[in-house]
């Protein structure tokens, strides 16, 4: 399962970050790490990017980067 | 006793958003100077304060999330930090800030600068916001476990500012220990590849660990200043070694680090069972809404848009009575001549017309000022984000690009919110191709001149409406194109992925948007100032120049022989008053014709007469390079109607117009020459101030002259197919 198809409001754990190195690297800069929890908080009214939770703050990221995060549901 | 103490020097490094340009402004108050990092547009900014006897410099680098060196701002702070930004002295000591709201991903970069090799001192920012959060800190516990002392503030109330001011003036503390542990096998070529740096002097002993688990952890592409051969082939195969175990490196740092940072927040942060649901994301419930988001954001930016218009008005038009006040004053004071002539209608008009903008300028940094600093920009962005990405641009260049449409000098000043060089670059490259209000005198006298209001397209629409619409959207579609076309040349490389903190809504510090609005002010004014200057006098002196000429008659006699005739009776005061006022526009105009800018419009009408245009327009054209507003005052004055207000905005300028033939009896002037006209403006790179800005901002010459090049090459092309269009398609009367 990957970050992009989570419902709004739901909570997943994060397994693994896929796809290009810089990309991998600036999410998990940005705290994006195996084991922490991610919550997603809303959709931009144009349906993309997303805002998520994480280690107390907020992020937006886009669906493509979304879809390289893989998660667990709880 | 200044011999005695150099000045300590101190490096402030946090992350966006965590307070550091309050805390900056705050130790330092108005005692900062701000310039630019050589060759780049980092802005290089420094401010000092004094302890007793001690003076303290600090360096305000640019906020960033990590020191990887993956941007142009996180390699600045490393190179500053390490001592390696030549022109700049090397810190002693580095302050790190960081949010304690936020403090585990805040945590990763002061753990990257503890490796810098400097002593650290954590000033832990909005207590208050993270005691409000119902976070408890054991300070005594977090300092022990991260080996730094921490010292808890409130900048933006100035709460234990004074005391991290005596901390700071004290003596320096130890230098930090790396206390988080990368895998064994990576933990032995970090250790190595360290040893090597060691060797080659690369860095200083105490930074060489931190420098080897960047180079060997961090995929960076796109370095600027890459290690040396010996240092890139021992990196290679280091990973080659780690990849042929089966460990992603690339994915080591940030587990490492972040292992490590969980522990000691546990250890000395209490977090409530449950966060209540904030103010922040009640506002935001609203602000990024499906519907009332949009609705709200189209709003709030028809607000500030219609504000610099409106508010700028009254302000715009003091300044340019002040301008005009002292023009007068002048004019009387100074004797009578050419120096005069230079400071009235060389200095003081080309100076004024830059003057007039301040207006705009203030309030446009007052509104961005105030959109940064309560975190509404990042929702700007996270709402334009799908739009903008269509053009190739981010979420982030919306707002400058909207400025823009009252003037491109805010607009360009606006993108320094967006932090990828090469988005910024393009979003300054198309900004000036939003129609300003500086071409509206343009668009308004050729629409006043050749489409009536009372005409209508379709029996609905009113053409005059329709003519002015079409020229605000051709310059939104050129931009559009043009940035769509940079992106896929000159200026090549994906778009980076939109990762972006969506930071808490706050209450706005007023010193920190007051201080950016007159910092914005101050720098425009100095830096647009000086080459506004020089070039107002250059383009006075092409206008004025030669004077002796050939004048077709000798308006001095015939002045003469008026107040002659005036003593003798036979012409009324009344009479010889307007006779001598045409007698001096005719003179005006006459002198225009021959001086350098006259003859330049003649000498390169065959090259604009494809475009329909006669030389009189190419004298405007070219006086409107200096700013475009100027068009209607020079054709006012070539056309002889006179410069006064009233002439201009009167139906005088229009009748000329209209009357004008070319030798063979045609007109000069169509509907389709006054649409060529207006798309050359629309197109056209006419202002001096848009390119010292864009110099300014981009740090070198080469960007202004691109921009120049492309614009002028496209309103050339744009002019001769509307007009060489419209002539086949039979438009030409």
């Amino acid at each position: 399962m990957t970050l992009d198809t989570l419902e709004v409001g739901a909570t997943a754990r994060v397994e693994r970050v896929r796809g290009g190195r810089a990309i991998v690297q600036r999410l998990q800069e940005m705290g994006m790490t195996t084991g922490v929890m991610v919550k997603v908080i809303r959709v931009a009214p144009l349906g993309d990017p997303l805002e998520v939770e994480l280690r107390g703050y907020r992020l937006s990221l886009r669906k493509d980067e979304a879809a390289a995060v893989e998660v667990s549901a709880l | 006793m200044g011999e005695t103490h150099a000045p300590r020097r101190l490096a402030l490094v946090g992350n966006p958003n965590c307070g550091k340009t309050t805390l900056f402004n705050a130790l330092t108050g108005l005692r900062q100077k701000v310039g630019n990092y050589p060759g780049v547009t980092v802005e290089k900014k420094e401010g000092r304060f004094t302890v007793g006897e001690r003076e303290i410099v600090v360096i305000d680098l640019p906020g960033v999330y990590s020191l990887s060196a993956r941007s142009l701002d996180e390699r600045i702070t490393r190179d500053v930090v390490l001592g390696r930004q030549t022109d700049t002295e090397p810190p002693e000591a580095i302050l790190a800030i960081a949010d304690a709201s936020n403090l585990e991903r805040n945590l990763y970069l002061v753990t990257q600068a503890m490796e810098l090799g400097r002593p650290v001192w954590l000033a832990l920012n909005m207590m208050d916001v993270a005691e409000a959060k119902g976070l408890t800190f054991d300070l005594d516990r977090l300092a022990q476990a991260l080996g730094v002392p921490v010292i808890p503030i409130v900048a933006n109330k100035g709460v234990g500012v004074e005391a991290l001011r005596q901390t700071l003036a004290g003596p320096l503390p130890p230098l930090p220990v790396r206390r988080w542990r990368l895998p064994q096998v990576i933990e032995a070529e970090v250790g190595a590849l360290a040893e090597q740096l060691r060797a080659d002097h690369r860095v200083a002993d105490a930074a060489a660990e931190g420098e080897a688990i960047r180079l060997l952890l961090n995929d960076v592409t796109e370095d600027d200043t890459p290690p040396p051969p010996n240092i890139q082939a021992a990196v290679t195969a280091a990973r080659e070694r780690l990849e042929g175990m089966g460990i992603e490196w690339w994915a080591a740092e940030a587990e490492g680090r972040y292992g490590w940072i969980q522990t000691v927040c546990q250890s000395a942060i209490g977090r409530p069972a449950t966060f209540q649901r904030t103010t922040s994301d009640r506002i935001d419930a609203v602000v990024t809404h499906r519907l009332w988001g949009p609705v709200l954001f189209a709003g709030l930016m028809l607000f500030v848009f219609q504000s610099i218009f409106t508010w700028a008005q009254a302000p715009m038009d003091a300044i340019g009575w002040a301008v005009e006040q002292l023009a007068a004053v002048t004019r009387k004071v100074l004797p009578p001549g050419e120096f005069n002539d230079l400071a009235v209608d060389g200095v003081l008009a080309g100076v004024g017309a830059v003057m007039t903008f301040l207006p705009q300028i203030l309030i446009l940094t007052f509104f961005i000022a105030l959109l940064e600093d309560t975190g509404y920009m990042a929702r700007a962005a996270f709402i334009m984000d799908r739009l903008m990405r269509r053009v190739g641009l981010s979420g982030k260049a919306f707002i400058p690009l909207l400025s823009s449409f009252a003037c491109a000098i805010p607009g360009i000043t606006a993108t320094r919110t967006i932090e990828n060089a090469k988005d910024r670059l393009v979003t300054i490259l198309i900004a000036p191709l939003m129609s300003c209000s500086a071409r509206l005198p343009v668009y308004a006298l050729m629409i006043g001149a050749f489409f009536p209001a009372e005409q209508r397209l379709w029996g609905v629409f009113s053409t005059a409406g329709v003519m002015l619409f079409a020229m605000y959207a051709l310059g939104v579609i050129a931009a559009v194109a043009v940035g769509w076309l940079f992106k896929r040349t000159l200026i090549r490389g994906a778009s980076p992925p939109l990762i972006m903190e969506l930071p808490p809504y706050r209450i706005p510090s007023p010193r920190t948007v007051l201080l950016t609005m007159f910092s914005a002010a101050g720098q425009f004014l100095h830096r647009a100032g000086t080459v506004i200057l020089a070039i107002a006098i250059v383009l006075w002196f092409l206008a004025a120049y030669p004077r002796q000429v050939a004048l077709s008659r000798d308006y001095a006699a015939e002045r003469a022989a008026v107040a002659e005739a005036v003593r003798q009776g036979t012409v009324t005061e009344a009479d010889a008053a307007a006779q001598l006022q045409t007698l001096e526009r005719l003179e005006k105009a006459e002198r225009r014709e021959k001086s350098f800018i006259g003859q330049a419009g003649k000498l390169i009408e065959p090259l604009i007469a494809p475009l329909g245009f006669n030389w009189k327009i190419g004298v405007g054209v070219l006086s409107a390079f200096a700013a475009r507003e100027v068009f209607v005052g020079t054709l006012a004055i070539v056309y002889g109607v006179g410069d006064d207000e009233e002439a201009v905005s009167g139906r005088a300028l229009h009748a000329a117009l209209q009357a004008d033939r070319h030798p063979d009896g045609r007109p000069v002037f169509s509907p389709l020459v006054a649409v060529s006209v207006m798309v050359f403006f629309v197109l056209a790179m006419q202002c001096m101030s848009t390119l010292a800005v864009a110099r300014r901002e981009t740090n070198s010459w080469r960007w202004p002259a691109v921009m120049f090049v492309y614009m002028t090459v496209l309103a050339y092309v744009g002019s001769l197919l509307v007009y060489q269009g419209g002539r086949w398609l039979g438009l030409g009367e």
